[in-house]
């Protein structure tokens, strides 16, 4: 199942996508992140989903400007989260 | 050598006339419906004042969202367009040749530039087409509030304490200020979390292009002295605001005519 | 005389409703569901998992004070009385502020759950345009959710966007989607679809000499753009079926319609009680666990 966190409004489409198929709760990407974005809750969509990661309520609104930092204009783009996640299973829509 | 900039924002019409690098003389007026009109009050005001003609100035040129509107239209008859993050770098350096940051907050525009050598854009990030990432956002807020716009700056800096705002649009922040409200939340407090979070989603874009001294802010939300404290704050580090800052995008313009004529 | 009346054209009827010829005293379990969002409260009151009552109104800035009035407000008129509701499930934005609910459950759960009833096993694609915010699930056979997303953080595309435009031109929300559609061709759609500058676009539309009705029907075509853009991230299957207070508005749903080339089932219940709806259903579920039923 694929969970959109995020947002979209006039300057652009902002979702980070939590694959909970293939998450399977480490918590690797939470560790990785800078910045806080992320938490391991329970399957929110599923009672028997076990753990999966998502994106913090409180960030869900303004991730365009909480993943800014990760995502220079110019040079390398490397998402600490994607790379951290071994199964795959997030990705960014920006 | 005598040369003009004419800044057509989303809001206001930025006039500047130019002489060997140094201002002679500006103006300013809300864009109407009619922008080409506009631009004719403000450039007419700065002619009369240094007593010139239009055939005075050796070149315009024109930058701003609205650009295009005086690009070849008789009166001003700019002669050429540019960017507005390129008139933003080459105004800034202009006045403060340490700059390499650049921070432009506009009418419905917030923008970044990283300066390069003489002025020259090396990168740029804009924060675009969302009110809440530009100045409209604190005048919708002063409507909520029932304040005037110039007043939200000194209520934000008399504020005694730090109430979180949940919402990240002008519509719903402008529901959520009433609630506020509602729940006797003083309306420093209310304008003090509003410059917080412009100042937040301003500094998370200028991060895409990376903060490097010396930092300069301008446009007209750099006039708001409820935005600078928080500014400074997220980006930790200290900002420059020139004089008459809202005029610092023409004023690149203008340079950027005298540069190409010499 | 007619008197000056300054007009709250944002403001929709609020309404109960108590369905014909069911009677409370022969059913087994009365559940309700109480779905609080952030513009709009709604109650429903289920008779062995079959809509009853329900109410609608606007949640204000209370939404404990409201959670408790519009379940009053649904029981109003049938003899019921809230000690009689065997079972209470809370849902949406304000769902923690159901006083006297036993649980709550999210709203996703809780719509997917809603849109069932009201459209039928066969649903694969819900859309759900509430006040504040605008859901996009994609479900199978079983009502599991196979991809989720949800935009609350812009207005453009939500109730609140459309309230601000009815505002703008006059026009009582409850005919703004009608007023949309009384045009003979489809005008382009306005420019920016940030509320506060389509709003302006509009404005500046309007002093152009527009007529009320084509600048309607460009702030829709960009509205539904936005809806369906957000739609297409997670794809959309038949049977595809609208939820929500704006499933009501005509000049949405058929450009909607027309921009995926698919038509959503029509409803014989009101859309906007889908997470009541839900919510009340998962109440009955937990009820039948409850008492060892199931």
């Amino acid at each position: 199942m694929l969970a959109h966190y995020g947002y979209k409004d006039g300057s652009g489409d902002y979702f980070i996508i939590i694959d909970t198929d293939k998450c399977d709760g480490c918590g690797d990407c939470v560790k990785a992140c800078p910045y806080n974005v992320l938490e391991i809750i329970p399957n929110e969509f599923d009672i028997e989903g076990g753990d999966m990661a998502a994106v913090k309520e409180d960030q869900r609104k303004k991730i365009k400007y909480s993943c800014a930092p990760c995502k220079p204009v110019s040079g390398e783009r490397k998402l600490p989260c994607v790379v951290a996640c071994k199964p795959k299973a997030v990705s960014h829509s920006w | 050598m005598i040369t003009a900039g004419i800044d057509v924002g989303a809001k206001f019409v930025k006039v500047v006339i130019l002489k060997d690098g140094g201002v002679l003389e500006r103006a300013k007026a809300l864009v109407g419906f009619d922008v080409l009109k506009s631009t004719i009050d403000p450039f007419e005001t700065t002619l009369k004042k240094t007593g010139l003609s239009r055939n005075d100035i050796e070149k315009i040129v024109a930058t701003g969202m609205g650009r295009e509107a005086v690009h070849g239209k008789p009166p001003i008859n700019a002669e050429e367009v540019v960017s507005v993050v390129v008139a933003d770098a080459k105004g800034a350096f202009h006045l403060i040749p340490t700059v390499k940051t650049v921070i432009d907050v506009g009418a419905e525009e917030g923008r970044g530039v990283k300066v390069g050598p003489n002025g020259i854009v090396k990168d740029f990030v804009i924060n675009e087409r969302c009110a809440a990432g530009a100045g409209t956002f604190v005048e919708a807020m002063a409507r909520a509030l029932e304040v005037k716009v110039e007043d939200m700056g000194p209520l934000a800096l008399k504020s005694t304490q730090v109430i979180p705002m949940n919402a990240q649009c002008c519509v719903f922040a402008e529901s959520e200020v009433v609630t506020l409200i509602h729940s006797k939340v003083s309306k420093e407090d209310i304008s003090r979390a509003i410059h917080d979070a412009i100042a937040s989603r301003i500094s998370s874009m200028v991060l895409r292009v990376g903060v490097e001294r010396d930092v300069v802010l301008i446009g007209g939300v750099a006039l708001n002295p409820g935005f600078l404290p928080p500014l400074k704050k997220e980006l930790n580090t200290d900002v420059i605001v020139p004089e008459c800052p809202e005029y610092v995008g023409a004023v690149g313009a203008a340079m950027i005519a005298s540069e190409s004529k010499e | 005389m007619s008197e000056i009346k300054s007009q709250e054209y944002w403001r929709w009827p609020e309404y109960r409703h108590t369905v014909p010829d069911k009677d409370w005293h022969n059913a087994k379990i009365i559940t309700a569901g109480v779905d609080v969002g952030s513009v709009g409260s709604k109650a429903a009151v289920l008779l062995d998992g079959e809509l009853y009552a329900y109410s609608a109104m606007r949640t204000g800035g209370i939404s404990e004070a409201t959670a408790v009035k519009v379940v009053n407000w649904a029981l109003e008129e049938t003899g019921l009385q809230p000690d009689n509701l065997h079972y209470v499930v809370g849902t949406g934005y304000g769902r923690v502020n159901v006083p006297f609910a036993k649980r709550t459950i999210t709203e996703i759960a809780c719509h997917a759950r809603g849109a069932h009833y009201i459209y039928g096993p066969t649903v694969r694609t819900v859309l759900d345009i509430g006040g504040q915010d605008c859901k996009a699930i994609r479900c199978d056979e079983k009502g599991k959710v196979l991809s989720f997303l949800m935009n609350d953080k812009c207005a453009a595309g939500t109730g609140r966007g459309l309230e601000v435009f009815a505002d703008l031109i006059s026009v009582p929300i409850q005919d703004l989607g009608k007023v949309s559609l009384s045009v003979d061709e489809e005008p382009p759609p306005v420019s920016n679809t940030c509320v506060i500058f389509a709003k302006a676009e509009s404005l500046a539309l309007l002093r152009r000499g527009w007529p009320k009705e084509r600048v309607a029907a460009a702030y829709h075509a960009a509205m539904a753009n936005r809806i369906v853009d957000l739609l297409m991230r997670v794809g959309v299957e038949k049977d595809f079926v609208i939820t929500g207070g704006v499933a009501k508005n005509a000049g949405i749903i058929g450009r909607v319609e027309k921009l995926l080339d698919i038509k959503a089932l029509k409803p014989n219940i009101d859309p906007i009680l889908a997470g009541a709806l839900g919510a009340g259903l998962f109440a009955k579920a937990l009820y039948e666990k409850q008492i060892g039923l199931r």
